[in-house]
């Protein structure tokens, strides 16, 4: 240790290159434009399928109309807030279970032998077609809709823990082993950190999964909700009522999306990646 | 082996590795006997599948041995330790992490104070020439620099044997030989026993002080050659015709190796 104790301490400090490339102005102006032109080309269709006269299309102008009122009597809120509730709950629960459970199944081979079928059956068999059982053995009250989104984010986010797991390169491992890591410290700072990416992509996953599944849950059985709402619209015929629906679910679930994709890139800035 | 000499600071006897592949096995190493001196400079080299790897993987303790033993210090080997520092060919740094936390990642598992991890970290960054790096994560950093924050890495626990399986192997030819030249400043002034993996002929002579030659199927030692080249080495020793003469000893040694039986009845015999 006496090359360590004796040597001089500091180093002298120099100029570090800026970790963080700033975004050019003429690259968000890119941005935006693309993102305009992407908008219109949407309205675009939109309007191409009502003008052609398709069975009660409804025009833009009309939903948002409609979208106008319902947001005035407050009924978009509260299904939104009813909806979004239940899928924070059963994602939130899934993930969080998903995670301890999938660095057991991938740090333990003989438990992952075990379990594995059971994971690979379920997750074969949509969320949707549990609705049935759940609801017998249920009601037909929040239980059976959070269970169901629970186990949509579970099965999502548990398998891609365990592939994380898996797919920790041995050669970190033996670098964390020789400067003197035991298996649990091997565990808590290189499989941990090493798997973060591909957990964030399972709750991402998970999350559209939890969001498709609540709708369809709500048009069985439901009081409130956006899937709800827009099976009553249907024994109207209440086109435009469904219209926003359908673009409330669309962008809440883009909005959540995106905010996994921000704490993911926050979390994993470490990654190499392609330059988009 | 040499009972009057001092105790060796590495030593293999009769190191045996047979791996199960389907149906039969497979020898990788045939009973490897290799003293290596304290403060010894030696670099093993011999064609791929000889079985050089696993005797380097054993040695730190991130392999065991079917038979045979491999003792440090007279201690025999039995996992890994922070003793022996390796190098990877594959620089292994953990990405999450800024050249820093790699750096102190060691001194963490050790339990050594923050003030003095920070010191000793700063102090191995900077020599390998990596002080305007050190907040930087591995992704930005070309070949070169993340070994040497590998390097540095491993020096930071102050082990005193050095294994490195092929470090430079991945590097382009500039950038190694002036990696070749730190590394043995390094080791000129603290002599600590390097035991160093290459399938470069040139680098192999151009490091070390004795040249371990292993051939394959079975993986053994086929010959040892002694460097008498001076240290330090620079570009004039690597250009001399001596280097030329030991280098063509070690070519041939590589390249033109007698089948496995007749070589192990020269060694038994």
């Amino acid at each position: 240790m006496t090359d360590t104790a004796t040597s001089p301490a500091a180093a002298p400090p120099e100029v570090r290159p800026k970790p963080e490339r700033r975004v050019k102005p003429a690259r968000i102006l890119r941005r935006v434009a693309l993102g305009l032109l992407s908008a219109a080309i949407g309205l675009g269709v939109w309007v191409a399928l009502w003008r052609a006269g398709l069975n009660g299309f409804p025009s833009p102008l009309a939903v948002l109309e409609r979208a106008g009122d319902m947001a005035r009597s407050g009924v978009l809120f509260s299904d939104a807030a009813a909806s979004l509730k239940r899928v924070l709950i059963g994602f939130a629960l899934g993930s969080l279970l998903a995670i301890p459970c999938g660095f057991v199944l991938g740090w333990y081979p003989t438990i992952r032998t075990i379990f594995d079928p059971y994971l690979q059956f379920f997750r074969m068999v949509p969320p949707l077609a549990i609705i049935p059982l759940s609801i017998v053995l249920m009601g037909i009250g929040e239980t059976p809709k959070i269970f169901i989104i629970f186990l949509a984010a579970f099965l999502s986010a548990v398998v891609a823990t365990l592939q994380g797991v898996l797919s920790v390169d041995r050669t970190l491992i033996n670098a964390a082993r020789v400067l003197g890591a035991k298996d649990f410290t091997v565990f808590l700072r290189v499989v941990v950190p090493a798997s973060t990416p591909f957990i964030l992509v399972g709750m991402r996953i998970g999350l559209g999964a939890s969001w498709a599944t609540v709708v369809a849950a709500e048009l069985i059985a439901a009081q409130a909700g956006l899937g709800y709402r827009m099976q009553q619209a249907q024994q109207f015929y209440d086109l435009p009522t469904i219209f926003v629906d359908l673009l409330a679910i669309g962008l809440i679930g883009l909005a959540m999306d995106r905010l996994i994709l921000l704490a993911e890139r926050r979390l994993t800035r470490w990654q190499e990646r392609r330059a988009s | 082996m040499t009972g009057t000499q001092q105790q060796a600071k590495i030593s293999f006897q009769k190191v045996r590795r047979v791996y199960d592949v389907g149906q039969g096995t497979f020898e990788a190493l045939g009973g490897v006997d290799l003293d290596i001196a304290d403060g010894e400079f030696v670099t093993v080299v011999g064609p791929s599948g000889c079985g050089k790897s696993t005797l380097m993987n054993i040695c730190a303790g991130l392999e065991t041995a079917s038979s045979g033993t491999v003792t440090v210090d007279g201690v025999k080997v039995s996992g890994p330790s922070p003793q022996r520092g390796v190098i990877f060919q594959q620089y292994a740094l953990f990405p999450w992490l800024t050249v820093r936390r790699n750096v102190e990642f060691g001194l963490r598992l050790a339990n050594i104070s923050r003030a003095e991890r920070r010191e000793r970290a700063e102090h191995f960054v900077d020599l390998v020439g990596l002080s305007g790096f050190i907040d930087a994560y591995p992704r930005t950093l070309s070949g070169g620099m993340k070994q040497r924050c590998a390097i540095a890495r491993a020096y930071a626990v102050n082990p005193s044997i050095l294994l490195m399986d092929e470090p430079f192997g991945a590097l382009d030819a500039l950038t190694r030989v002036s990696l070749q030249d730190q590394l043995l400043q390094t080791w000129s002034a603290d002599r600590r026993t390097v035991m160093f993996i290459t399938h470069d002929v040139d680098e192999a002579v151009y490091l070390a002080r004795r040249v371990v030659v292993m051939g394959k199927q079975p993986g053994r030692i086929v010959d040892i050659i002694d460097v008498d080249l001076p240290y330090p080495r620079t570009e004039e020793v690597r250009l001399s015709p001596e280097f030329a003469q030991l280098r063509g000893d070690v070519w041939r040694a590589v390249y033109h190796q007698p089948p496995a039986e007749a070589q192990s009845r020269r060694h038994t015999a």
